[in-house]
């Protein structure tokens, strides 16, 4: 009857995420008085240097096809390991990579997967029988909340991002590393064959300031304003999927619920209604300013700032009036 | 290349969702009801690679009888047939529904011809389990990524290359064929069905197959809306007057 943890190791260590569920499943076990253990793929050493784990054994899942990512060898690997160890809860990130690997190894133990919890507790235990738990979790994105119960004698959860804040899990102590060696054989798997990193400077998910468009911008030219204003405030440029839609950007610019969530200091949203599908994507951000000609779009009633006017006149106004501003500070200067 | 395409029936509002009196679901008269982005780019792919490759196009989904409508938009789009397994109104867990997606595919291919390639969405928009693909192609035994971006077939070879985007980068993978995959928005720009696809689905045929359903073990309690901080939103002005208030907030965050 105890807690397991899947750790994510990054440039940094345990990733951010994994601090997050390593979090939610110490505040679980502390409930519960039970131990919290937790397995991670790659170098064990490593994880348990970067500290602040607190837990009572770490696994190290070990086989020279792990090396390199594959969502089926990882999967299979994880679902071995607690074939072995029983544990009554796994708990992983919400990473695309953790929630991958977490679902491959519960379909492989036929075991359920709860994705994108904010909450979890014990619901009830008798003896003999399997644990029911509670949890709640996040659907169409984070707009609906859903409470659930879940019988089983393995659970699968996984923390939906950002809905646990990374405590610090107490002071440092050795923790014990336990090498597993999974039998691969035969797993029919996909592989990774190539892998480019890109240098991609700002981001729209990691950009301070978000600049986005949507239908009211009109045109894909209609963005050079936005553009412009992102570059003279060291952002990004993003849209909705009706600009997507229309081939005026990338989808890669899109934000929403099937595009990027985003968090940054301040959104600017040009000409986009907030429909629910975009407000997930944006919901997060510390202040939202809205620039729309209709004052009762629901974006312009939840924003910080509201502009109402037309994005052809208004963005163009503000990159003009930066322009005056900086370079009435020079010439002052 | 025969290819299947799994699709949800969900709702199309965008629209804060009015949840039924007692929370037990979302209050779906009045509404409209589509497939997520991700699975429309999904059924847009299969049309292009069968029609590059030669082959059909199946179309499969679990829900109720209406979504049968849902397939028909597909078809319309350029699929061959649709498949509707009917489970009812009431949405399974995501281990329910992926015994009976699996299932189905098992009878479709005991009559008839393997599916090269399974394709679903990354994620279902209302539901978001991220799992229903990957318990479907490992009760099938195929390999499966997800979050896929860019699909390359090698026909001669029997293999498959799937891209998908990471926050470092880009990952390539390989996979034999038949294979499984998840794909998200942005794999292609889905068409819109043209008049004559819309007559072809108004009289295609959908085949119909009723499963067993077995009880899930994720049991829904209630749906709730998030706490959500009220706003004021606080008007800066109106058109290009506005600039100047515009920038002085600029200037407190210290980006200009
Ligand atoms: C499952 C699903 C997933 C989705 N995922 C996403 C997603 O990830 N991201 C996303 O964005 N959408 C997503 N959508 C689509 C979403 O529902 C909306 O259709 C979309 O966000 C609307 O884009 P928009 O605001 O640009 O357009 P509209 O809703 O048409 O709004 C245009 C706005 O511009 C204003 N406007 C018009 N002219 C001007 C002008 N000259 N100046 C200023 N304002 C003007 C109008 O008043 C209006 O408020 C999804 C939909 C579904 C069903
Ligand atoms: N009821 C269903 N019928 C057909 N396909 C489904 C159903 N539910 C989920 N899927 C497929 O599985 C994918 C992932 O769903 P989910 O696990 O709910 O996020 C979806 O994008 C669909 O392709």
């Amino acid at each position: 009857m105890h807690a397991l943890v899947m750790i994510e190791l990054d440039g940094d260590g345990v990733s951010a995420s994994s601090r997050e569920t390593l979090t939610l499943a110490h505040r679980l076990a502390g409930e519960l008085g039970e131990a919290v253990e937790a397995v991670v793929f790659g170098d064990g050493g490593r994880a348990a240097e970067s500290g602040g784990l607190a837990v009572s054994r770490l696994h190290q899942l070990d086989h020279p096809m792990l090396a390199t990512y594959s969502p089926e060898l990882w999967g299979e690997s994880l679902h071995q390991l607690i074939a072995r160890l029983q544990p009554s809860i796994v708990l992983g990130p919400g990473s695309d990579r953790g929630l991958e690997v977490m679902a491959q190894a519960a379909a492989r133990a036929d075991a359920p997967l709860v994705a994108n919890c904010t909450t979890i507790s014990l619901d009830r235990r008798a003896n003999g029988d399997p644990p029911t738990w509670t949890l709640t979790r996040a659907r169409q994105g984070g707009l609906l909340l859903e409470d659930a119960a879940v019988t089983a004698p393995t659970t699968f959860a996984s923390t939906a991002a950002g809905a646990v804040e990374a405590a610090s899990l107490g002071s440092l102590r050795e923790v014990p590393v336990e090498s597993f060696t999974p039998e691969l054989d035969g797993v029919v798997h996909t592989q990774l064959v190539d892998e480019t990193t890109q240098d991609s400077g700002v981001t729209l998910a990691t950009a301070r300031i978000v600049v986005s468009g949507g239908r009211g911008v009109g045109s894909a030219e209609g963005f050079e304003p936005l553009e412009e204003l992102a570059k003279l405030t060291g952002g990004a440029v993003g849209c909705s999927r009706v600009a997507t839609n229309n081939g005026w950007r990338p989808h890669s610019d899109q934000v929403g619920q099937t595009g990027t969530k985003i968090s940054p200091d301040l959104y600017i949203a040009c000409g986009i209604s907030g429909a629910t599908q975009h407000w997930v994507g944006c919901m997060n951000s510390k202040a939202i300013l809205a620039i729309n000609t209709d004052p009762e779009a629901p974006l312009l009633t939840r924003a910080t700032y509201g502009v109402i006017g037309d994005v052809g006149e208004v963005v163009p106004a503000i990159v003009d009036e930066i322009h005056r501003r900086t370079l009435g500070n020079r010439q002052s200067a | 290349m025969n290819i299947l395409v799994c699709v949800k029936r969900v709702r199309a509002s965008g629209g804060t969702p009015q949840l039924s009196a007692d929370g037990g679901g979302v209050d779906t008269r009045n509404l409209a009801f589509t497939v997520g982005p991700h699975e429309e780019c999904a059924v847009e792919e299969a049309i292009r690679i069968a029609g590059d490759a030669g082959g059909r196009v199946t179309v499969l989904t679990a829900g109720p009888p209406e979504a049968d409508e849902q397939l028909r938009y597909a078809i319309s789009m350029g699929a061959d047939h649709g498949v509707l397994v009917d489970t009812g109104d009431t949405e399974l867990d995501p281990q329910a529904t992926a015994a009976a997606l699996a299932d189905a595919i098992r009878t479709l291919e005991a009559d008839g011809a393997t599916f090269d390639l399974i394709m679903f969405g990354n994620e279902s928009p209302d539901a978001g389990h991220y799992q229903v693909g990957i318990r479907v192609a490992c009760a099938l035994s195929r390999a499966m990524v997800g979050g896929v971006k860019g699909i390359d077939i090698d026909q001669a070879d029997g293999r498959a290359r799937f891209r998908r985007e990471v926050p470092a980068g880009v990952e390539v993978y390989e996979a034999a064929l038949p294979a499984a995959v998840g794909v998200k928005e942005g794999l292609n720009l889905p068409r819109y069905p043209s008049m004559r696809g819309r007559l072809r689905a108004r009289k295609a045929e959908v085949r119909g197959i009723q499963p067993e359903v077995a009880p899930g073990t994720l049991r829904r309690i209630r749906l709730r809306h998030p706490e959500e901080a009220g706003t004021q939103t606080v008007v800066l002005g109106h058109g290009a007057d506005a600039a100047p208030a515009v920038v002085d907030l600029l200037e407190e965050l210290e980006v200009v």
